[in-house]
């Protein structure tokens, strides 16, 4: 039986055309129909011990929602997810499913694996334009009071879960729009903002309670959320948002952008319709981008939307280490991204009013493995040259803002600025829980929602027995 | 949504004082520091100082020179009016201690943020010698509430319309001058050349300068990188770090410089809206 299902093909997402979508912020991936993804469903085999699950960092129960899905029930495919994952329309979309379950999945070993990212995806879809599909059952009020600061995929866990365990759940949010690295990071055209937007909206129709412009630590401290305010625990999900720079000459020069920069005004603040909105965003004609993670494939694509020709990926290790999701990577190419492989910024080179020209690079060999168990990447002597760039985007990872944990006495970070927290997501404070990239540093969304996971039943435990 | 709930027009209508509910951050306002704001769905998130504060009522006040398309935005809001989204307080606030003498010169819209501070700087039992300035007479901004806050208040205007006939750095020049070692620090606020000479003068003397710096910004919390400054051999930023610093370490070409990146969109920006404004008044 198994023999005759992996005779299915796996079926392709349709996608917008690179040449047309290149010029475009709308989503590429178009989506499953329904006939096309029982068809897709019906591949699985059902694995007894599925190996998928173990690929998947929250463990969804893969072979359950995709039976569901073939038996063309989507109503109990989507709850079924539910069950595991909080945020099933974002992961369906963002993530690295080639490492995470489709990676693990038996099909995989001689052909394609189950496209489960795309089949979750359709679920969270189908459910989102099914308008009378009921709201899960919240238990009664138990009178607690949970803060959650911060309001990324972590966050947006803890608020569902707790809020249907009958807490009372504020989320405090320091931009203008919740949602976190989902609104202000990844664009538009890999995740519409609707989507977010929606699962916040979903939230609230709950009951939670959404704040936007409280930057907790400075607006009102943890403390204070605490003691003042009547909060029985607080949940910090504040991610990883302090940019790194390169630390070479000329950094400083009007156009090289931090990618969180670069990405905020383009998402966050819409700067890639201005002037119909108001914040500005640079048009390069010859665009760098230095990294080679997701945060480098969201700011070159977007580059490339902007309307420019050369835009390059600047990275100094070789292809093979890309860490880019592989999807990114091949959308970026598709997409007509040049790689610069094997590069790395020796200077950032301005004109006589401080704006970038050009920049330097230095050439790189593939050394001896180093702590990472990459090769280290070292630079080939003699092997320096220019090119012409009026636009860097610095994408090579971000830190710990100090600015939490330096206005909350009794939380212990470690060496990085991280927070200390235990494998339930206690920290060293009492009633403060913590998780997501302020804990592991840059992570997934699956990863982040998976610790919130964790922190809202040890949370409940806490609110429910005081332990 | 924040209410305004006053409109005052200062030095010609080139300058608006506005009053806004903002309960949660007049509770933690202090000198120095500023608010993040968003007019509309639309709108730019842009820096604006808090140049009052009031817990009791949960207000706000601030008081901005109408410069390009998001200040004339504002400007074009009424009394009952909402702001969509201010965020704050944010900065460091400024370190007010009794050190003995200090000297807090201002220039044009700057006068409103130094106001705070220069108040801090007399309840804390400092003597203060303040020094402002503006283009001309009309443009001059605040000049009674700084009589108040200081104990002798010297006034400049570039063109001799109104008190000393010439710069504030020339009346500081004096007061150094004059009083010497007794001078503890110099607190100078206003646009990025008068800051730069201002410093170039006390350094001169030897006197402890505190600069507040106007980069541009995003989201005002160390997120983002947008309003970094040089300061001494460090890339500072300036919403997180500031936006007061050690102005004799500043480099205020670099910083000049920087706040050209965006002039040709500015403009666009500008001139569409004033194309807009026109044609409603028109219709
Ligand atoms: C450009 C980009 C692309 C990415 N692409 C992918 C991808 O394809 N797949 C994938 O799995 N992962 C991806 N990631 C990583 C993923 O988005 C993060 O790991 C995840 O969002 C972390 O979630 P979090 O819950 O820790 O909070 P975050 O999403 O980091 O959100 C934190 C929120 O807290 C707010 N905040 C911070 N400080 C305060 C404060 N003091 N008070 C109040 N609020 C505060 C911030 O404004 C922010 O909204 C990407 C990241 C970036 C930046
Ligand atoms: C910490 C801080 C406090 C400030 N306090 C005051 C104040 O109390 N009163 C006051 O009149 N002004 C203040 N400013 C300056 C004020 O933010 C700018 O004048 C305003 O952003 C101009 O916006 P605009 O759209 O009207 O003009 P635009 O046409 O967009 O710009 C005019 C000039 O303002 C600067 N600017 C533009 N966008 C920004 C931005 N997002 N952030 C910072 N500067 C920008 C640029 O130098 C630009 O050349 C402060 C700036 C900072 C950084
Ligand atoms: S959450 Fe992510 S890793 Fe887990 S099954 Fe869904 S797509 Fe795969
Ligand atoms: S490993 Fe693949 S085939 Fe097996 S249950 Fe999981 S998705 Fe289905
Ligand atoms: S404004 Fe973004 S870091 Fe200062």
């Amino acid at each position: 039986m198994a023999e005759k299902k992996e005779q299915v093909p796996r079926t392709p997402m349709p996608e917008q055309k690179p040449e047309v979508r290149r010029r475009n912020f709308e989503e590429v991936p178009l989506g499953y129909a329904a006939e096309v993804a029982r068809i897709e469903a019906s591949r699985c085999l059902q694995c007894k011990k599925p190996s998928c699950v173990q690929g998947c960092p929250v463990n969804v129960n893969i072979p359950a929602f995709i039976q569901h899905i073939a038996e063309g029930d989507f109503a109990k495919a989507v709850f079924q997810l539910w069950e595991d994952n909080s945020l099933p329309a974002v992961c369906g979309r963002v993530c690295p499913q080639e490492n995470q379950c489709e990676g693990k999945c038996i099909l995989g070993k001689k052909g394609d694996p189950v496209a489960i990212g795309n089949l979750e995806r359709f679920t969270a879809d189908w459910a989102r334009a099914e308008k009378d599909l009921p709201l899960p059952p919240v238990a009664p009020k138990t009178g607690k009071k949970v803060a959650v600061v911060g309001s990324g995929p972590g966050s947006l866990t803890v608020a569902g879960d707790l809020i249907r365990k009958g807490h009372e759940v504020t989320v405090y949010e320091a931009f203008h729009k919740p949602g976190g690295v989902l609104v202000y990071g990844i664009p538009e055209f890999r995740l519409p903002k609707e989507i977010v937007a929606s699962e916040v909206n979903f939230l609230e129709r709950l009951g939670v309670k959404v704040e936007c412009n409280v930057v907790v630590g400075s607006t009102v401290t943890v403390d204070e959320l605490l003691e003042d305010e009547g909060f029985d625990a607080v949940y910090l999900g504040v991610g990883a948002g302090l940019p790194r720079f390169v630390g070479v000459p000329g950094e400083n020069l009007i156009g090289v952008y931090s990618a969180n920069e670069y990405l905020t005004r383009a998402n966050l603040m819409k700067g890639y319709l201005f002037p119909e909105y108001d914040t500005p965003l640079i048009k390069g004609d010859h665009v760098c981008v230095f990294g080679g993670g997701n945060v480098a494939m969201d700011s070159l694509r977007t580059a490339m939307r902007m309307g420019c020709d050369d835009v390059k990926c600047v990275y100094r290790r070789s292809e093979e280490e890309l860490p880019a999701r592989g999807e990114e990577i091949h959308h970026a190419k598709d997409e007509g991204i040049q790689f610069f492989i094997l590069h790395a910024p020796l200077r950032f080179i301005g004109d006589d009013d401080d704006r970038l020209v050009a920049v330097e690079l230095q050439e790189m060999e593939l050394g001896e493995p180093d702590e990472s168990g990459r090769r280290r990447p070292e630079p080939i002597p003699g092997s320096v040259k220019t090119i012409d760039c009026d636009l860097a985007i610095i994408a090579i990872g971000s830190g710990a803002n100090p600015l939490i944990t330096r206005t909350t006495p009794g939380l212990e970070v470690n060496k990085w600025g991280y927070i200390e927290a235990d494998d339930d997501g206690k920290t060293k404070k009492a009633k403060v829980w913590a998780g997501g990239d302020i804990v592991t540093g840059a992570a997934t969304v699956i990863k982040a929602a998976g610790a919130g996971r964790t922190a809202a039943n040890s949370m409940h435990r806490y609110l429910s027995w005081g332990w | 949504m924040h209410k305004i709930l006053s409109k005052r027009e200062l030095a010609q209508g080139t300058v608006v004082e506005n009053e806004i509910e903002a309960p949660r951050i007049a509770a933690k306002a202090k000198p120095g520091q500023f608010i993040i704001l968003r007019v509309n769905e639309t709108g730019e998130r842009i820096p604006l100082t808090m140049a009052d504060s009031d817990p009791k009522r949960g207000t706000i006040t601030i008081i901005y020179q109408v410069v390009g398309k998001t200040t004339a935005l504002l400007k074009s809001l009424e009394v009952m009016d909402s702001i969509m989204d201010i965020a704050g307080p944010l900065g460091t606030p400024t370190p007010i201690e009794n050190k003995g003498t200090v000297i807090c010169v201002g220039g044009g819209t700057g006068v409103a943020v130094l106001h705070p501070i220069t108040r801090g700087m007399h309840q804390a039992g400092n003597k203060v010698i303040g020094i402002i300035g503006a283009r001309t007479k009309d443009l001059l901004i605040m000049e009674d509430k700084m009589e108040k806050a200081t104990d002798e208040l010297y006034v400049c205007t570039d063109d001799g319309s109104y008190g000393h006939h010439g710069f504030v750095t020339d009346v500081l020049r004096e007061q150094l001058t004059k009083l010497g070692s007794a001078v503890k620090e110099a607190v100078c606020i206003g646009p990025v050349p008068m800051m730069k000479f201002c410093c170039a003068v006390t350094k001169e003397f030897g006197v402890p300068t505190m600069v507040s710096l106007n980069a541009i910004m995003v989201d005002g919390t160390g997120m983002c990188g947008c309003c970094r400054v040089q300061v001494g051999e460090e890339t500072k930023f300036a919403c997180v770090d500031g936006p007061e610093f050690n102005g004799h370490k500043v480099d205020f070409d670099g910083l000049s410089k920087r706040l050209t990146a965006y002039t040709p969109q500015e403009k666009e920006a500008m001139n569409l809206y004033e194309k807009k404004c026109a044609c409603e008044t028109q219709g």
